[in-house]
């Protein structure tokens, strides 16, 4: 029998279907990968008893032909998801020990289909980071190695214990969330395929909140039809959330194969930065050939605000969050520390609680909302907000199905090589963040290697609510690039 | 714009974390990188542009004002540091 853990979500629906293995022996092949790989620090809690009861579920349900469209899948959740009875702690040391007693519309509806789930995966703290190094659990290790080299390379962020685990062969896909780039940057920079949905496509409720009027979930996956599998069971309207979106959700799979022929896809000149490595050049290049050689359009169009896409995000995240993270005050749940009132509670509460960059951008976001500035900062970013969207409205009123692009502006970068300054961070997410700001579904699909032997990306960013489009176009560069499988060291 | 040693303070008294007078050079640091970097949203023309406040189009959505849920007060509770009956409870705010 082939390494069960090596198995894409599709073969391995077509095992548990033939009976070539359990669901509990799926499970448990991925238990033993996960305990073997805690050197990657992607999980923050492991729960075997809990996959296995799980598994063993889905076993009973199969042998009936009850069996939903992810029985026995065996899947890793960002730790920003709320899961009953299982801690919950937005890898945050003010939500301390934080046991939600209720589920997140995203996961119940993965359990409802069958899935089976790991354990808790780590991520950048509230998910404000590019690097998974702000999580107070610490980094999570990139499964891939520059060629000849063991320095440890981050697996980006803020979904990087997504990414890692995924890369790793720990789970067969798993939930991420994007606020800026969280899953589609963790995706290029690990050879995993990641899919941002249109804004409202997944419900957000009983997701930690961070900028609610860009986040969104969605999943990391080995291909872009497992993606494609997991999309379709996370999407759907959840009258627990105002903003999530009442229509119905296609079957997103039989997108995969589907021809692209006559696409008309955009190549946005204001992505071609000053100084971008040639790679990367080469690499979007080769994406948009691969397009054409299955026979659609290339055309060069323009989205003249991108440039303002980045700055206008710093202010509206930090604004959202320093609302958000308002609620962590130390009196309904996690960490407390003590104060001689209760206002020194607070402070003293969110101090220790907070890390260093969520400190930064909840003060940052309190300054732009606050009395006398918030017309100079807040007010005007939310105009450029409009200017940007509306340049991707343009283009696809000229007939533009999708718009490709790189993925990030560079590969994976080593543990600490970043940091100290935080715009230097920060613009990890240029080539992601403006489809955030304007609510459209991105795909991330592994497209090709650097000269250093790590993984790169590219991104299709497509209208609202097409994401079958991105899938189809997602495949067609898969087919043409591969999959992309780091060598084992752990 | 920047902000001054002062103002760092305020804001991390509206923002209620409490910060030491030895981080406070740093952070004004870190704040004005921050403004500095978003600066350049001064050039963009936003005359007759309408602030954003839905990225997707949609008309709100309302539920009716009913009770659907509770009797829940010990899952409520489950988590606070600190209780009692049922009560969430907090330094003494009243003399």
């Amino acid at each position: 029998m082939t390494d069960l853990t090596s198995l894409t979500i599709a073969e391995a629906r077509t095992g548990l279907a033939g009976k070539s293995f359990t669901a509990l022996e799926l499970t448990d092949a991925h238990l033993s990968a996960i305990e073997a790989a805690r050197v990657l620090n992607a999980f923050v809690l492991e729960t075997p008893d809990h996959a296995r009861r799980m598994a063993r579920q889905a076993d009973a349900k199969i042998a009936k032909g009850e069996g939903g469209p992810l029985a026995g899948i065996p899947l890793g959740i960002k730790d920003l998801f709320a899961t009953t009875d299982v801690r919950t702690t937005a890898c945050s040391r003010i939500l301390g020990n934080f046991v939600p007693p209720y589920e997140s519309t995203v996961t119940s509806q993965l359990w409802r289909d069958g899935a089976v789930m790991l354990g808790k995966l780590n991520n950048d703290e509230f998910a404000m980071g590019s690097s998974n190094e702000t999580s107070c659990f610490g980094p999570v290790v990139n499964p891939w190695r520059r060629d000849g080299s063991d320095t440890r390379l981050v697996p980006g962020g803020s979904s990087g214990g997504s990414a890692s685990a995924v890369a790793a062969l720990l789970c067969m896909g798993a939930t991420a969330t994007d606020t800026g780039g969280s899953i589609r940057q963790p995706a290029a920079f690990t050879g995993t395929v990641g899919i941002k949905p249109t804004y409202g496509r997944c419900s957000r409720w009983g997701t930690v909140a961070f900028a609610s009027s860009l986040d969104q979930a969605g999943p990391i996956a080995r291909s872009v039809r497992d993606a494609a599998i997991l999309t379709r069971s996370m999407a759907g309207h959840d009258p627990k959330d105002t903003t999530s979106v009442n229509r119905a959700v296609p079957d997103y799979e039989k997108a995969i194969g589907t021809s692209i022929k006559g696409m008309k896809i955009g190549i946005p000149k204001e992505y071609r930065l000053d100084g971008m490595p040639a790679e990367i050049e080469k690499l979007w290049t080769e994406g948009a050939d691969w397009l054409k050689a299955a026979g659609a359009e290339l055309v060069e169009v323009s989205l003249p605000h991108t440039t303002y896409a980045l700055p206008a995000y710093y202010i509206v995240a930090p604004a959202e969050a320093s609302s958000n993270l308002a609620r962590y005050d130390g009196v309904r749940y996690g960490l407390r520390v003590p104060g001689r009132s209760i206002g020194e509670m607070y402070e003293n509460t969110r101090a220790e609680g907070f890390g260093a960059e969520v400190r930064r951008r909840v003060m940052i976001g309190t300054y732009v909302l606050s009395a006398g500035y918030y017309d100079a900062y807040y007010l005007r970013a939310q105009k450029v907000r409009t200017l940007i969207k509306k340049d991707f409205e343009d283009c696809f009123a000229k007939g533009v199905n999708a718009i490709l692009t790189p993925a990030t502006p560079s590969a994976a970068f080593g543990i600490g090589e970043k940091g100290a300054d935080p715009i230097e961070m920060y613009l990890n997410d240029i080539f992601t963040v403006p489809v955030n700001m304007a609510g459209l579904p991105g795909i991330a699909v592994p497209a090709g290697k650097d000269v250093q032997g790590l993984p790169l990306g590219l991104q299709l960013i497509g209208r609202p609510f097409d994401e079958e489009t991105l899938f189809s176009l997602g495949e067609v560069i898969e087919q043409a690039a591969g999959r992309f499988t780091p060598n084992k060291w752990w | 714009m920047s902000v001054d040693a002062a103002t760092v303070r305020r804001i991390a008294h509206l923002a209620r974390i409490a910060v030491t007078e030895a981080e406070v050079p740093h952070l004004q640091g870190e704040l004005n990188a921050m403004l500095a970097f978003v600066e350049q949203l001064s050039e963009v023309d936003v005359e007759g542009v309408d602030p954003m406040t839905s990225v997707t189009p949609m008309e709100m959505k309302k539920r009716p004002d009913v009770v659907n849920d509770g009797e829940i007060a010990d899952a409520v509770v489950a988590n606070a540091p600190e209780t009692q009956d049922h009560f969430f409870l907090v330094p003494k705010v009243v003399e």
